[in-house]
């Protein structure tokens, strides 16, 4: 691609603090660089996402840090710069949306565009309207459009001013996931000819695998990984991003041995005798640790297995089965209750029932290894 | 029917200029974010507890020939401010502020903020923020702040009696000469002109409910009237 030469790229060095009466102080505090294309901000909510987003956006002052957009200094606590909010040309999409509740679908597109004959202005209203695909309803008010076509009307709002980069708060939140897909695909080829920074904030594991991009992780206010989705969140290293990026199992345990040789180091499971190996990490004996395993990591079986690779098989009790859309959720009491998904099918040719004997299979390297964040 | 016409002459006038001023005065006592706003919140309200006669009485030192608005007055009209139609406006100004500004401040405080800041970040400035989403969506507190001032205009009396006195189409309004026949002993002449108030005001009321109804459903909220809790 011959564009990434002139590509802008955002800058942000945040830091900001916030005091309130009753809750500790909040500090978020966090350097990103977000490319052209589509960079995610993952992160349990109170993480600091969106005040980051405000203050790139030039909604809130931070205490300090510089945010810079291509050549252009939008923010410079050293040397004073704090280019306003409507001179900055970032666009924004709330979570809420925003959309004004008095003016026509055709009225809130038109709104930011200045400085045009009318008869550009609405060409360029239409011509936007037609590739977020809800030109039909140029007439209609907010409050008489449904959710998943209000979300892209605030998308072509916000991108028909020629943003410089693009801030994207939840924008598809309550939506299903076919609709999401939909309105990403029409954002990514919007995109495909400007080649802007996107930088999308979502707390949904899901979305973030639906997207497939970059991402930057975040939690109480700074930065925790980044990467390719892989990368960050199949071996989040912090509890709480592992909880919110869908580890099922959040196991805690204390380390009994370390076998460098093999790469591995064992751990008895908190309140319970059951052992299992997981990759080394930075604990010694007697440290106690966090590990995070997903659901649909762990392999059942109804017999004893023999002859595996996997170093961990558990025997266990199916302690409850509920049925989840196409999957079924088992918790199995192993001394430690660890939860597993199967599909329907293997749950009937595996006979599984309450209270059935069964065995836990899980490879060494699904167990991940988390920090506490405390 | 002079006193009606003159009652109705003062409220326009009032109204008009409450609107252009109050509404700077309530956009920023509703969005800044300075300390002392508190004051100012203090000063606004002020007119709504204070007697009448109290308020008209400092005016009326304000504006006599030593009083600095009497004396600025003399220098540029060349005749006093007391006892002249534009000393009932200016005191019927102070009286009323609070009817206009604060049904601005409530409906200016209950836009969502979200939306100033997709505003913003469209690239509008301030002003035009304020024309084109502010102000279009607190239409219904614009109304009931000119409704409660005219009303309250109209009905004025302690303070015109202070600061106007009472000069037969100068400073006479409704009020004043419905108390003027009552000294008299002409009841028919007050009850007539009572009456006339008395349907003028249910009619202001009415109009200001049925809007605060109106908002209510649509917005779930109700707009700031003298006699609700805020």
């Amino acid at each position: 691609m011959g564009g990434e030469v002139n590509a802008p790229f955002l800058t942000a060095r945040v830091k900001l603090e916030r005091r309130a009466v009753a809750a500790p102080p909040f500090v978020l505090d966090v350097s990103i660089e977000v490319p052209a294309g589509i960079t995610i901000l993952f992160g349990p909510s109170g993480a600091g996402k969106s005040t980051l987003l405000d203050c790139i956006a030039g909604l809130v002052q931070p205490q300090a840090g510089r945010i810079t957009i291509g050549s252009e200094t939008l923010f410079d606590s050293e040397s004073r710069t704090n280019v306003p909010p409507q001179a900055r040309r970032i666009a924004y999409v709330f979570q809420t949306l925003a959309l004004f509740p008095h003016m026509t679908a055709e009225e809130n597109v038109a709104y930011g565009l200045n400085g045009l004959t009318q008869a550009a202005r609405t060409a360029q209203v239409q011509s936007v309207l037609r590739v977020f695909r809800v030109e039909n309803l140029r007439t209609r008010r907010p409050p008489e459009i449904s959710g998943g076509e209000r979300q892209r009307i605030a998308l072509a709002r916000s991108l028909v001013t020629q943003p410089r980069a693009l801030l994207l708060d939840e924008p598809l939140t309550g939506l299903d996931a076919e609709l999401k897909h939909a309105i990403v695909d029409d954002l990514r080829s919007w995109n495909a000819a400007r080649n802007i920074p996107i930088l999308y904030v979502t707390h949904s594991r899901e979305e973030v695998d639906a997207l497939g991009e970059r991402v930057i992780a975040m939690d109480r206010g700074r930065v925790v990984g980044q990467g390719s989705p892989l990368e960050v969140l199949e071996a989040p290293r912090r509890k709480r991003l592992a909880q919110s990026a869908g580890f099922e199992n959040l196991l805690s345990g204390t380390v009994v041995e370390l076998r460098p040789s093999d790469g591995v180091m064992l751990v008895r499971l908190s309140e319970s005798a059951c052992q299992i190996e997981v990759p080394l990490g930075y604990a010694g004996p007697g440290d106690s640790v966090h590990i995070a395993i997903r659901a649909g990591d762990i392999l059942l079986a109804n017999v004893r297995p023999e002859g595996l690779s996997a170093r961990n098989i558990i025997e266990g009790r199916v302690v409850s089965m509920e049925t989840r859309g196409t999957l079924i959720r088992l918790r199995v009491d192993c001394g430690a209750e660890f939860i597993a998904h199967v599909t329907p099918g293997a749950a009937q040719s595996l006979g599984l029932s309450r209270e059935k004997r069964v065995w836990l299979v899980l490879k060494t390297h699904s167990c991940h290894l988390v920090e506490d964040s405390e | 029917m002079a006193a009606l016409l003159l009652s109705l002459k003062l409220a326009l006038c009032v109204s008009a200029i409450l609107l252009g001023g109050g509404m700077p005065l309530a956009y920023w006592l509703a969005y800044s974010n300075w300390r002392g706003k508190f004051l100012l919140e203090a000063v606004v309200a002020l007119p709504l507890v204070l007697p009448p006669t109290v308020l008209g009485f400092y005016v009326l030192v304000a504006m006599g020939p030593h009083g600095p608005l009497g004396r600025f007055w003399q220098m540029f009209f060349g005749h006093g401010l007391a006892f002249t139609f534009e000393s009932l406006v200016l005191a019927s100004v102070l009286y009323s502020l609070p009817f206009a500004v604060q049904p601005l401040i409530a409906s200016f405080e209950s836009v969502d903020r979200k939306l100033l800041d997709a505003s913003a970040v469209l690239g509008a400035g301030r002003l035009r923020t304020f024309w084109r989403v502010v102000l279009p969506l607190s239409i219904p507190g614009v109304v009931t702040a000119l409704v409660l001032t005219f009303a309250h205009t109209m009905g004025e009396f302690g303070v015109v009696l202070m600061v106007g006195g009472n000069l037969a189409g100068i400073t006479r309004t409704v009020s004043i000469d419905i108390y003027d026949h009552v000294q008299s002993l002409e009841y028919a002449e007050a009850n007539r002109m009572a009456l006339v108030l008395l349907a003028f005001s249910f009619a202001v009321l009415t109009v200001v409910y049925s809007i605060n109804r109106e908002v209510g459903r649509q917005m779930g909220r109700r707009l700031w009237t003298p006699w609700a809790a805020k």
